[in-house]
């Protein structure tokens, strides 16, 4: 069982897609700890030898922001955003797409789900 | 995409020069401008800029935070006072 940065991997999956399961790690970066490591990218995470799992993790430590650390510091970029009053902080605040996105249809992400308002009136043909 | 390195951040000349002739003379006065699409400068930093919305000029007091950031940001075009409410 192979344990980094606090999270389980996947026994079963490859190395490759195992390491995705941690929080601010995805394809590229997985293959890119692998290669360095000098593992392959096929073997499977329950393959790996102690070893493997050591240089992995050292690996991950050493140059790499994952999981609280880089939750937190989404937030604090978000914060901040909000604190010096720009336009995308203030779409952060009132919780509406941030980038420019349409609001008119859609955009459910976001606002979450459908305030159906009562008796708004049908256009009358 | 962001803007290449290469040509460093767009300032309007004449709002820079302006700014570069407070910081010399050590004065701060509120400074109205037009110019939202400037990227706020390390120089701005501690003065008070009046941007225009369009209709009228916001006050916009420049903190370190805000460096790296357009003015036009700090100054809303457009007033949503909420949906619906009392139809008659």
């Amino acid at each position: 069982m192979a344990r980094i940065v606090g999270v389980d991997l996947p026994k079963n999956k490859r190395g490759e897609i195992g390491l995705t399961y941690i929080f601010g790690i995805g394809r590229s970066s997985a293959q890119k700890i692998l290669d360095e490591a000098g593992v392959d990218r096929n073997v499977k995470v329950q393959d790996w030898n102690d070893e493997q799992v050591n240089t992995i993790r050292k690996i991950v430590n050493e140059s790499y922001k994952v999981e609280g650390e880089l939750r937190s510091s989404v937030q604090m970029n978000i914060k901040r955003l909000m604190d010096i009053g720009s336009y995308r902080g203030i779409r952060h605040r009132i919780g509406l797409p941030v980038r420019g996105q349409s609001t008119k249809n859609n955009a459910r992400t976001r606002k979450g789900r459908k305030k159906t308002v009562a008796n708004k009136k049908k256009a009358v043909k | 995409m962001s803007r290449s390195l290469k040509k460093g951040p767009f300032i309007d000349f004449k709002l820079e020069k302006r700014i570069l002739e407070m910081n010399d003379a050590g004065k701060k006065s509120v400074l109205k401008t037009w110019s939202r699409r400037s990227v706020i400068s390390p120089d701005f930093v501690g003065h008070t800029i009046a941007v225009h919305n369009g209709n009228k000029f916001i006050p916009v007091y420049i903190t370190e935070n805000m460096v790296g950031h357009k003015l036009g940001e700090f100054a809303p075009t457009r007033i949503f006072r909420g949906h619906g409410g009392k139809q008659k």
